[in-house]
């Protein structure tokens, strides 16, 4: 066991990912020298060379574009989105080339290339720098879209991503890069599509991913005061959704509260109710609820924490669960 | 009006008149069994083309793209690649895709809408067709990258039109191609037409003399002759495999047909300007250089033009030979691994189309 950040949990899970398998790459801006402007790349290019780690042209779609072209050529490219709001100019190789290639191949390309983007707020940053994109891939057939929570998860999934024969957009929790928990090197997480049983919980369940774990957990910390049992489910995966996980979870419940920072409009909680309402219909003791980001642009640093789901707006939503 | 200007320099070697011409930096070196069998790839390119165009008018495919008046640049950059280089083509690259030897009913599969493509990029080394505009010039450089790490004896070449010079993708392209050094060989059909906009609302220079913003070497070759594409991709590619990095080549050729099947040039572009350019046509003048220097008889271009009919006439059963592709062939190959939602819906789709079997 080895006490680690998250941001240094995701540095040696791809520091063994490249150890185990000499065609993983590491590219994007900045990723080489300097380690990544959060430092996840941090001592990679001095190890594996510049071969490997690869300091590209300020250029998105290229950091995309040219990873499409070196797994092509059996490679398996790990791309550094710097930040959420910079993905935008890469999102016609994603969507239209990344996604649709191999199907367009009837499965004789695969495209094993993983996009890493930070995101989410919290970090008191200028306009792009705090934004939460996963439905625009979640909706996009052909991707696999994961986001992990803690540096546990985040040593596995990024190991497992880089495995994966599927293309992976990895969303990481830019603000809990710094938290800490002890890793076991070498040891195997639950598989990537898996949903994970954060907190047990009868009364209610609350949804979420990425960031919005640790926010929940404090929230039915917090509810257990009040004599409430708050279960807490970590999605990791995206899409797919393990939904055996949520239903039993819900089954168990009957109230489901549903927690991202994205704005809800549109958002993967929309998708999560649906499903929830047509697989647990007869046990809902309540609609599923949603907790998230306003139907706005990500508003200037002054404003986020009244932007951002906290631990009382989510107990203010478990309050209203039980008012049906 | 604009003012009438001299033809643009460019590297020809065979004139539309069917007459050899020296270039002090480009020469070729072809024996008569060379010239006839590419005059014949021309030939049977144009023809499996023209059947494709009858196909969609007859319905069916759903939209062709047609290569007519681009034979050369692509026969002749085609024909300059080694089995070890990786072509990267757009949606009407037929030529090369004949001379790197994909079966032609892929291609009509894909119009036809049986599949988005469907052959082994792998397999001949042509990578599937790229429908968005300037895509394909980022993989090309990526899989250069790659063929460099592998330290092999081997380039890509990556096709795209004059219109695609504006997207942000292939000016990325060039970046990276330049700044990694990559062996690729940008190859522009500048077929001076996108769709219905003209060259002028691309460019305000000539396209090959943007390569030299982006630190390397740009040539203009006569895109009608393939005897001067083939020369000078050679050489490109030749550069490119011993670490001499990217080079833009622009052959100067002529969309002689719509942009598809759907368009109608009639309404953009004037008549002459086709008459113009059928002077130049990229078949008449290999036919005129074998004729004229007695390299081939009457006998051999009526046996082509008698194998270019049966070709046509083979395509044509075979593509409504095509069957239909089965419904659940809708969820196949979306992801290599297991995907539960896929799954799932493939499963409810499966017992719904069930529920019709036996009925009335």
């Amino acid at each position: 066991m080895t006490t680690l950040t998250l941001a240094k949990a995701l540095n040696e899970g791809l520091r063994a990912a490249m150890d185990a398998d000499s065609k993983v790459l590491v590219m994007g801006e900045d990723v080489g020298k300097l380690g990544g402007v959060f430092r996840v790349t941090d001592g990679l290019q001095k190890d594996f060379g510049e071969d490997r780690v690869i300091d590209t042209p300020l250029a998105e779609s290229g950091i995309i574009g040219t990873a499409i072209g070196l797994a092509l050529r059996g490679y398996r490219p790990v791309c550094e989105i710097q930040f959420d709001g910079f993905v935008f100019p890469a999102a016609d190789q994603i969507i239209t080339q990344l996604a649709k290639m191999p199907l367009r191949s009837l499965g004789k390309v695969r495209l094993p290339v993983v996009v890493r983007i930070p995101f989410g707020g919290g970090i008191g940053a200028v306009e792009h720098h705090s934004e939460s994109p996963e439905s625009y891939f979640t909706h996009t057939a052909g991707l696999r879209v994961v986001a992990c929570s803690n540096p546990v998860d985040a040593y596995t999934m990024i190991q497992d991503a880089v495995r994966c024969d599927d293309p992976v957009v990895f969303f990481e929790p830019k603000r809990r890069y710094w938290d800490k928990a002890d890793v076991e090197f070498g040891a195997p997480g639950l598989p990537l599509d898996r949903a994970r049983v954060a907190r047990e919980g009868d009364d209610v369940t609350l949804i979420a991913y990425g960031p919005m774990v640790k926010t929940c957990l404090e929230a039915a910390a917090a509810a257990e005061d009040d004599g409430r049992s708050v279960g807490v489910i970590d999605l990791r995966s995206l899409n797919p959704l393990d939904m055996p996980v949520v239903r039993d979870a819900v089954n168990r419940t009957g109230r489901c509260v549903v927690v991202h920072e994205a704005p809800i409009f549109s958002g993967l909680g929309g998708e999560i109710a649906a499903r929830v309402t047509e697989q647990c219909f007869y046990r809902l003791e309540a609609p599923v609820l949603r907790v998230g980001g306003f139907s706005t642009p990500y508003p200037p640093s002054r404003l986020e924490d009244h932007y951002l789901p906290d631990l009382d707006r989510i107990l203010e939503a478990v309050d209203r669960a039980f008012g049906y | 009006m604009t003012a009438p200007t001299a033809p643009p320099e460019l590297v020809q070697l065979l004139t539309p008149e069917g007459e050899r011409v020296e270039h002090p930096d480009y020469d070729i070196d072809l024996t008569a069994e060379e010239v006839r069998s590419l005059y014949r790839d021309l030939v049977l390119v144009r023809r499996v083309d023209l059947e494709a165009v009858a196909l969609q008018r007859q319905g069916e495919l759903g939209l062709w793209a047609s290569l007519l008046g681009q034979e050369a640049a692509q026969v002749g950059s085609g024909r300059a690649l080694t089995d070890a280089d990786m072509a990267f083509p757009t949606y009407r690259e037929h030529g090369v895709a004949w001379c790197r030897g994909v079966d032609p009913l892929h291609l009509l599969g894909l119009f036809r809408g049986v599949n988005h493509g469907g052959w082994d990029p792998y397999e001949h080394n042509f990578h599937l067709y790229t429908i968005v505009i300037g895509s394909q010039t980022l993989h090309s450089v990526g899989y250069a990258m790659g063929i460099q790490r592998d330290g092999a004896e081997a380039a890509t070449i990556v096709y795209f039109g004059d219109g695609a010079t504006s997207q942000g993708d292939v000016n990325e392209a060039f970046i990276w191609a330049s700044v990694f050094n990559a062996p690729v060989v940008f190859f522009c059909q500048n077929n001076q037409w996108a769709i219905s906009e003209p060259l002028e609302k691309q460019s305000k220079i000539p396209l090959y003399k943007r390569a030299s913003g982006f630190g390397f070497p740009g040539i203009r070759v006569d895109g009608n002759d393939v005897f001067a594409c083939l020369a000078v991709t050679r050489a490109a590619l030749r550069n490119a495999r011993e670490g001499q990095g990217p080079t833009l080549v622009e052959a100067f050729t002529y969309r002689m047909g719509a942009h598809t099947t759907s368009d109608d040039p009639t309404r953009y572009r004037v008549a002459d300007e086709l008459e113009a350019w059928k002077l130049k046509d990229p078949i008449e003048r290999v036919k005129a250089y074998l004729f004229k220097n007695q390299l081939a008889d009457q006998e051999f271009f009526d046996k082509i033009d008698a194998e270019a009919d049966q070709l046509g006439k083979d395509l044509r059963a075979r593509c409504l030979a095509l069957p239909d592709p089965q419904p659940g062939a809708i969820f196949d190959h979306v992801y290599v691994e297991p995907h539960a939602l896929l799954a799932e819906e493939r499963e409810q789709f499966t017992t719904y189309l069930a529920g019709f079997e036996g009925a009335q």
